[in-house]
């Protein structure tokens, strides 16, 4: 192997470990505020990459402006799927409130099948984006550098709004004790709100530039990058917002190592996930960052 | 003296509990002998309930051991702990919820009924017969406590003294030994609280039984007491009969610290 | 008063006479449909006893000992794929599997349907207790997503291991054994099995391990082994189940048990109420027969009026309304965890009419 591919590999690995990060965050977010494993997360990501594809298609806007105004439409999509689907469960067993988010999952796929086609679609790539980049031998193009910065871009800004904002401390609040945080008026149902907004907004943001990346569109697209990416957030240790980025950046790394070292196995690449899952569950279940909890008799 | 080291029924030696930073149980050192009546108190987050939850095997001990009659029986598996002989309740009243009250006992019949999935299944004869001789037995308990006329209730849709009362039951259809309570009384007002107490002695009178018990009110066990252990902060700050205890400045500023 | 206890001691014998009459009516109904239904129908007939052995199965876990798993699908491929192995004819294999050949010690074994039915079941069965004594360790949600990767492991190893499952090419032409006789009377022998299984102190166990784990074990049940025990037994009627699916659809691929059929049954169970087994075996035949009967829905139509385009989809948006709506407003599903009884149906129909009237 050259030095030039290993190095293609390594950018190839940090854009699709971004990409990763970006959902698996939506999926830490839920988990850390309502114990809910979001099924439907994955097809939020696939509904992202479509508003955006119409909004170039069919309304022939700029890319920019279609992103925009899909990663605006997704984020109000993602409160309205969580006061539709999960709000009325939240009381409820777990297990009810996680079968309701299966359900909203194969809805949005089928609704996604009735309405977007079943047939795979071809993304328009904008020029920009899609323009070869030569470094001496390496080549590469821009979208594949182009997302690990807007990644960070965009980590940073949640970061503060998290670490620094009164939003932020009354989400960390919420996910440490929902009770406690209603009692010292919190509006909790504003947080889960806005959580949910968040995390579909970068979910949106990660399937568009996924369909500028692998130019291809179907209504199951988010299927495996969903379950993968709760993976990433299991890993990471679920509730951690850093947690979720570690495991994201993992798993796209290991993920394309493997396919780039040891080709026999590419047709394991998807199990290759669940099996890191399954030891990591047994392992370390709290993840790499996740914080112990303490069960109470 | 020898006499009383024969009858000791449980012990714990040193018995240290850590989580994290936090020791919700320091040194602990119990004795209990066969067919007394023996109460642990200590005000709010002493680590009563945490002492209870190492002896019965829902947390390994960080330090120490536990002894059921002499045996080792750290690290035991809560289940194996039952069956050789030492039953508790919960404070949270913890009733299997979709179930009748009959088949709440049922189920701490379930060890001396198993005969395997498949026994069990296809009704086989051993089965039957360990089955029927289950039922007779819970409805007997049923029937001492007052409860058989509920059998067929839901066990949950009891007032909640009856599900009190009931999870003792259940506790006892496991054939225990020595019965540990946690906050027996718990929810209840001072009459309930002395008819409880008075229920306890009977049972143990009935049933031969050793039983240690969690109050949070000191008045409460004063009465039905031989002997108490006295808990602050995970350390045992105090132990031994209630004039004794009631006496003792340590309780008396742990209580008044608290109440 | 008088008539009250009267009406008590007819009543059982009675109930008795209603259930064999329903039994033999029912009899009576398979035979008529396995001479006279067409196609199509019959095998929609038959689906529903297929479905009625997954649901019970999943049931068992998820309704009965409170455990949510999700991997149901890699359960039924390993069984199916166990039994078409066994039961295929040397020549058959040849003509599947043209790209890779078939490792020589399956190519030669071929034994007959109900023996292969068995092992399917059991090696599934395994399969079932080497996954569950790990990941059952877990609890809820953690549970379900490592069921669930397991369930995408066992399909990609299969699609994965050309030479014995022939890869994503999948097997076609197994033998058509899922007669209207076999899959009725399997699934008569598991609803008995799953009746008697709850009656019996081993079933007593499995719902106290769902109502309260802790209690549970503090009243001396093993309930570790209960939920091993519980996830081998529901692996091995799942492995019959999918099994019977196999011989008769008569074609299976690895991309036939991905997440979508887990999620079929899991709808199956929902809406007919977790922890009952009249409720999961009403909600199969129901679900069944809507799920074929809503076909037209994806599929154009040409009705002699009017032609419709026919909308890929729908289907599976009305199912996923359907199990959303369920749980959202009816929790319990149909039966939530009664049974059915003759009683409750008298009671649905007399009260009705009886409204206004006395209740002694």
């Amino acid at each position: 192997m050259t030095l030039s591919l290993l190095f293609q590999h390594i950018v190839n690995a940090l854009s699709l470990g971004s990409l990763y990060a970006l959902i698996a965050i939506g999926y830490t977010m839920v988990y850390g505020i309502l114990r809910l494993i979001n099924f439907a997360h994955g097809d939020v990501f696939m509904l992202g990459a479509y508003v955006a594809f119409y909004g170039i298609t069919l309304v022939s806007l700029p890319w920019w402006a279609a992103l925009l105004v899909s990663i605006v439409f997704t984020a109000f999509f993602g409160i309205g799927l969580e006061k539709v689907a999960y709000k009325p469960l939240r009381d409820s067993p777990r297990i009810s409130i996680m079968i309701s988010a299966i359900g909203a999952s194969f809805l949005l796929e089928s609704l996604g099948v009735l309405i977007f086609g079943g047939r795979p679609k071809g993304v328009p790539v904008p020029d920009v984006l899609s323009k070869v980049l030569h470094f001496g031998s390496v080549s590469m193009i821009t979208v594949s550098l182009l997302i690990p910065l807007f990644t960070f871009a965009l980590l940073g800004v949640l970061l503060w709004i998290v670490n620094k904002t009164k939003t932020g401390m009354a989400m960390r609040a919420v996910s440490t004790d929902i009770e406690a945080a209603r009692l010292m008026a919190v509006d909790v149902n504003r947080i889960v709100s806005f959580t949910f907004g968040i995390g579909s907004l970068l979910a949106a943001f990660g399937g568009i530039m996924w369909s500028f990346k692998y130019p291809q569109l179907n209504p199951l697209m988010g299927v495996m990058p969903g379950l993968k990416c709760f993976i990433a957030a299991v890993i990471g240790g679920i509730g951690s917002i850093g947690g979720a980025v570690l495991g994201g950046f993992l798993l796209g790394i290991i993920e394309i190592m493997m396919v780039a070292f040891l080709p026999t196995l590419s047709g394991y690449r998807d199990a290759f996930a669940f099996i890191l899952l399954i030891v990591v569950l047994l392992v370390k279940p709290t993840g790499l960052l996740g914080k112990r909890q303490a069960e109470k008799v | 003296m020898p006499e009383q080291t024969s009858s000791l029924m449980l012990n714990t030696s040193h018995l240290t509990m850590r989580f994290g930073g936090l020791t919700a149980v320091n040194d602990f050192n119990l004795e209990i002998r066969k067919n007394e009546i023996v109460g642990l108190i200590g005000p709010n987050g002493a680590g009563k309930t945490t002492a209870f939850n190492v002896i019965t095997g829902m947390y390994r001990p960080s330090e120490g051991k536990v002894l059921f009659g002499g045996r080792d029986i750290t690290g035991m598996k809560p289940h194996g702990i039952t069956a050789l002989g030492i039953a508790r309740t919960f404070q949270n009243i913890r009733l299997f919820k979709e179930m009748s009250v009959l088949e709440n006992v049922l189920v701490a019949c379930h060890m001396s009924i198993d005969t395997g999935l498949f026994g069990a299944t296809l009704h086989l004869p051993g089965y039957r017969s360990r089955e029927s001789e289950a039922r007779r037995f819970s409805m007997e308990l049923l029937e001492q406590v007052g409860l058989a006329h509920l059998a067929y209730e839901k066990g949950t849709s009891l007032p909640y003294g009856q599900q009190r009362r009931l999870e003792i039951v259940r506790a006892l259809a496991t054939k225990p030994k020595i019965l540990l309570l946690d906050e027996p009384a718990a929810g209840m007002n001072p009459q309930e609280s002395i008819e409880l107490m008075d229920f306890i002695r009977k049972i143990r009178d009935e049933f031969d039984l050793t039983i240690f018990l969690i109050e949070h009110h000191m008045q409460v066990v004063m009465g039905v007491c031989e002997r108490m252990y006295v808990l602050d902060y995970g350390v045992t700050i105090a132990h031994g009969d209630p004039a004794s205890i009631q006496k003792n400045p340590k309780v008396i500023e742990a209580y008044l610290g608290v109440d | 008063m008088n008539a009250a206890t009267q009406e008590k001691t007819i009543a059982l014998p009675r109930n008795r006479l209603y259930s064999v009459i329903a039994v033999a009516a029912f009899i009576l109904l398979a035979f008529i449909a396995d001479r006279f239904f067409d196609a199509f129908t019959l095998r929609v007939f038959n689906l529903c006893a297929i479905y009625i052995v997954l649901a019970l199965s999943l049931n068992l876990l998820n309704g009965f000992t409170g455990l949510f798993s999700l991997g149901h699908a890699g359960f039924m491929a390993v069984g199916a794929y166990v039994s078409a192995l066994l039961t295929m004819s040397p020549q058959l294999k040849d003509m599947n599997y043209f790209l890779v050949p078939i490792v020589p010690w399956l190519h030669h074994v071929t034994i007959p349907f109900l023996p292969a039915l068995i092992i399917a079941g059991l090696v599934s069965a395994l399969v079932g207790f080497l996954i569950g004594a790990p990941v059952l360790r877990l609890r809820d949600d953690y549970l379900a997503i490592a069921t669930l990767g397991f369930g995408e492991i066992i399909r990609v190893l299969i699609t994965n291991a050309q030479p014995i499952t022939n890869g994503a090419q999948g097997l076609k032409g197994l033998p058509r054994f899922s007669t209207t006789f076999a899959v009725w009377t399997v699934a008569g022998l598991v609803i008995l099995f799953m009746a008697l299984l709850m009656r019996s102190s081993y079933g007593r166990a499995m719902k106290a391990v769902r109502d309260d784990e802790l209690a549970a074990e503090a009243m001396g049940i093993n309930v570790f082994r209960v939920k091993v025990t519980s996830f081998t037994v529901s692996s091995f009627l799942a492995g019959v189940g999918g099994a019977l699916l196999g011989h008769m659809i008569t074609t299976i691929d690895p991309k036939m048990f991905t997440f979508m059929l887990t999620f079929n049954i899991l709808l199956i169970v929902v809406l007919g109420g977790t922890g009952s087994i009249s409720g999961s075996v009403i909600s199969a035949v129901v679900v069944t027969i809507l799920m074929e009967a809503l076909r037209f829905l994806d599929e154009p139509m040409n009705l002699i009026i009017f032609k419709t385009q026919g909308m890929p989809g729908l289907r599976m948006v009305v199912f996923s309304i359907l199990l959303m709506v369920m749980i959202i407003y009816r929790q319990r599903g149909l039966m939530g965890n009664k049974e059915f009884s003759w009683d409750m149906l008298r009671d649905l129909f007399v009260k009705k009419g009886r409204k206004g009237g006395d209740h002694a």
